[in-house]
């Protein structure tokens, strides 16, 4: 991690830039990377890879059904397509064409659901995002990553131009915090544990942008003795169970935190995982069956408890139903 | 081949299908049935491809947007050397490379996974796009219901062609008037259909679809066009061939039974010995 994570003035960084960045990345290693983009190709970071390969990149118009099937065709033949749009649009109105034509399809087709997320914040609830981890983990052949920063975002596209594999990947329209470092370690499908404690009560796994807040609640539970572990799970689907279990066995008390839905996403995923091998108390920060609406993203993630101190309280809970 | 020997070789995929149809118990008998002769022709003299090679490169792609009529193209195929004719009894069977609707994971020379309806055009179109990216001379076909012209994915994906002047990506429309739900133009109309095409920058071109010659002479125009991408509007009987199943919307999503499928097969036996005695004519 970052030697400034913990400081005040952290840099902060859209993670869609990060997804630009790397698509210039993986342009220049395979020639038969491409990018699609339905109409918000400045908002997606798309116009990075546009500008340096203009010949790769096609623009499809306000028309998410053919973004998805489209690419799906250039697959088939032989090209890595990216696909730009909001998460809400992409996968969140092509979901059905994104089954037949690019998982049952089985081609590799990397879609990326920017502005995902409550913290997209003014534009209200039309544009957040909540459910998209949900739709696509129930699909197979899908992959599905939610990187925790925008270097995160960047080293997740470049791997998913190489994994021959159906990809989703989710990011953020806001600044994050930019605490991993391109020299931390990044695998699809492997979790890295981020902060370690001598003898942890609860583990705390974590996806996206919220996994900043799981680490500043880290430290403010450290603060009053309460000791954790906290897991980067970037990758929701190809699931590292393994990690899972692990945390499950050395704390006896799991708590997730994502920003989306509580059901149906890691949450859902991860206690999938413990109740067939190893059941713990669990607890979930995440949206709660609801909708958002308009707001600068900090009053969002407070009304709606996604903070560091909402995950710090579902940390204490949890250790109450362990001893109960 | 010659058009006699088209015309005989459509009639046997005929029967095949109705044998098909017979072992498999359901399906869509209708569809199959009208598009008999596109296939033929498609299989036996238009495609540059390679049965036993379904993955070649330089191949025409053949893409099945509405996969419900898959039992015509897996007949056609087999009878052109892709897989065991004998194969084609296990269609919807557990376990068949030969399921209710093509899956390309199953074979990939079915190309494209398909059924849900309205984006076969879509993925024609990448395929198309990107040989084009590649200086690939090779040409994508893709096949088209009438009613799935009601999807706002297949307009999507004329707008993207016509923007793109793929001129080496063909479109048939199965215009057969016919939808699960009755007559097309009552469900959704879909005319003036030629004009539509045309306001978004296809060539179009419309033809009896079951007579060989228009539907050759078609795709030679096709290979001509050099701006535009081009759609066939083949104008077809469903169920053509079995005088019981013709024009019938109720033929859309249903197979004849065993004593009906005696009927159709006498029929088309009879129409085969006709064909045998018209003279050659090329």
């Amino acid at each position: 991690m970052s030697t400034q994570v913990f400081k005040k003035d952290i840099e902060k960084v859209p993670s869609r830039n990060g997804y630009g960045e790397g698509l210039v990345v993986a342009g220049e290693k395979d020639e038969n990377v491409v990018v699609l983009c339905a109409d918000l190709t400045e908002s997606t970071r798309s116009h990075l890879f546009q500008d340096k390969f203009p010949k790769r990149f096609i623009e499809v118009g306000v028309a998410e059904q053919a973004l998805a099937t489209i690419a799906s065709g250039m697959a088939n033949y032989g090209k890595i397509p990216f696909i730009s749009s909001f998460a809400v649009f992409s996968p969140g109105r092509n979901w059905e064409q994104i089954r037949t034509t690019i998982c049952l399809n089985d081609v590799p087709v990397k879609i990326a659901g920017s502005h995902a997320g409550i913290i997209v914040g003014p534009d209200g609830a039309t544009h957040q995002m909540l459910e998209d981890i949900a739709i696509m983990r129930a699909l197979p052949n899908m992959i599905v990553i939610a990187p925790a920063d925008a270097i995160e975002t960047k080293k997740a596209v470049i791997e998913a131009a190489k994994n021959e594999k159906p990809t989703y990947i989710r990011f953020s329209r806001e600044e994050t915090p930019v605490f991993t470092t391109e020299k931390s370690p990044f695998k699809i499908g492997r979790a890295e544990s981020l902060w370690e404690t001598k003898s942890p009560q609860v583990a705390i796994i974590a996806c996206g942008s919220l996994v900043y807040e799981a680490l500043l609640a880290a430290k403010e539970l450290d603060n009053s003795k309460i000791e954790t572990l906290v897991i980067n799970c970037h990758t929701i689907k190809l699931l590292d169970e393994q990690a899972i279990i692990r945390a499950a066995k050395t704390t006896g008390a799991i708590v997730t935190v994502e920003e989306h839905q509580i059901t149906g996403g890691l949450g859902g995923a991860v206690s999938e995982v413990l109740a067939r091998n190893f059941p713990v108390p669990m607890g979930f920060v995440g949206m709660p069956d609801s909708f958002g609406e308009s707001g600068k993203p900090s009053e969002l993630l407070a009304k709606y408890k996604m903070k560091s101190v909402d995950i710090a309280k579902a940390v204490k809970r949890v250790i109450k139903l362990k001893t109960s | 081949m010659t058009t006699k020997e088209l015309e005989k070789k459509a009639n046997e995929i005929r029967q095949e299908v109705i044998r098909m149809f017979v072992a498999a118990g359901s399906g869509h008998a209708a569809g199959s049935l009208g598009m008999a002769d596109v296939f033929t022709a498609l299989y036996f003299k238009i495609l540059t491809h390679d049965p036993k090679r379904p993955t070649w490169k330089k191949r025409d792609r053949l893409i099945l947007s509405n996969g419900h009529i898959c039992p015509v193209r897996y007949a056609a195929m087999a009878h052109s050397g892709y897989f065991p004719i004998s194969e084609l009894k296990t269609l919807r069977e557990l376990g068949s490379r030969l399921q209710g609707h093509p899956e390309r994971t199953r074979y990939s020379g079915f190309e494209t996974t398909s059924g849900p309806l309205g984006c076969g055009l879509a993925q024609a179109a990448g395929i198309a796009y990107a040989a084009r990216m590649d200086g690939a001379r090779f040409r994508t076909f893709c096949i088209t219901s009438d009613g799935e012209h009601d999807s706002g994915n297949h307009w999507e994906a004329v707008m993207f062609a016509g923007k793109n002047k793929l001129s080496n990506l063909t479109c048939f429309v199965d215009r057969n008037f016919i939808q699960s739900d009755g007559d097309t133009e009552d469900v959704m109309p879909l005319e003036p259909l030629k004009e539509k095409y045309e306001a978004f920058n296809w060539h179009v071109i419309d033809i009896d679809g079951h007579n060989m010659e228009e539907i050759i002479n078609a795709v030679t125009k096709a290979r001509m066009e050099s701006e535009e991408p081009t759609v066939i509007i083949a104008n077809i009987t469903p169920g053509k061939g079995v005088s019981f199943m013709e024009d019938l919307p109720e033929w859309h999503g249903k197979v004849p039974n065993k004593e009906e499928a005696g009927k159709a097969l006498e029929e088309l036996k009879v129409a085969a010995k006709e064909i045998r005695k018209k003279k050659e004519d090329d």
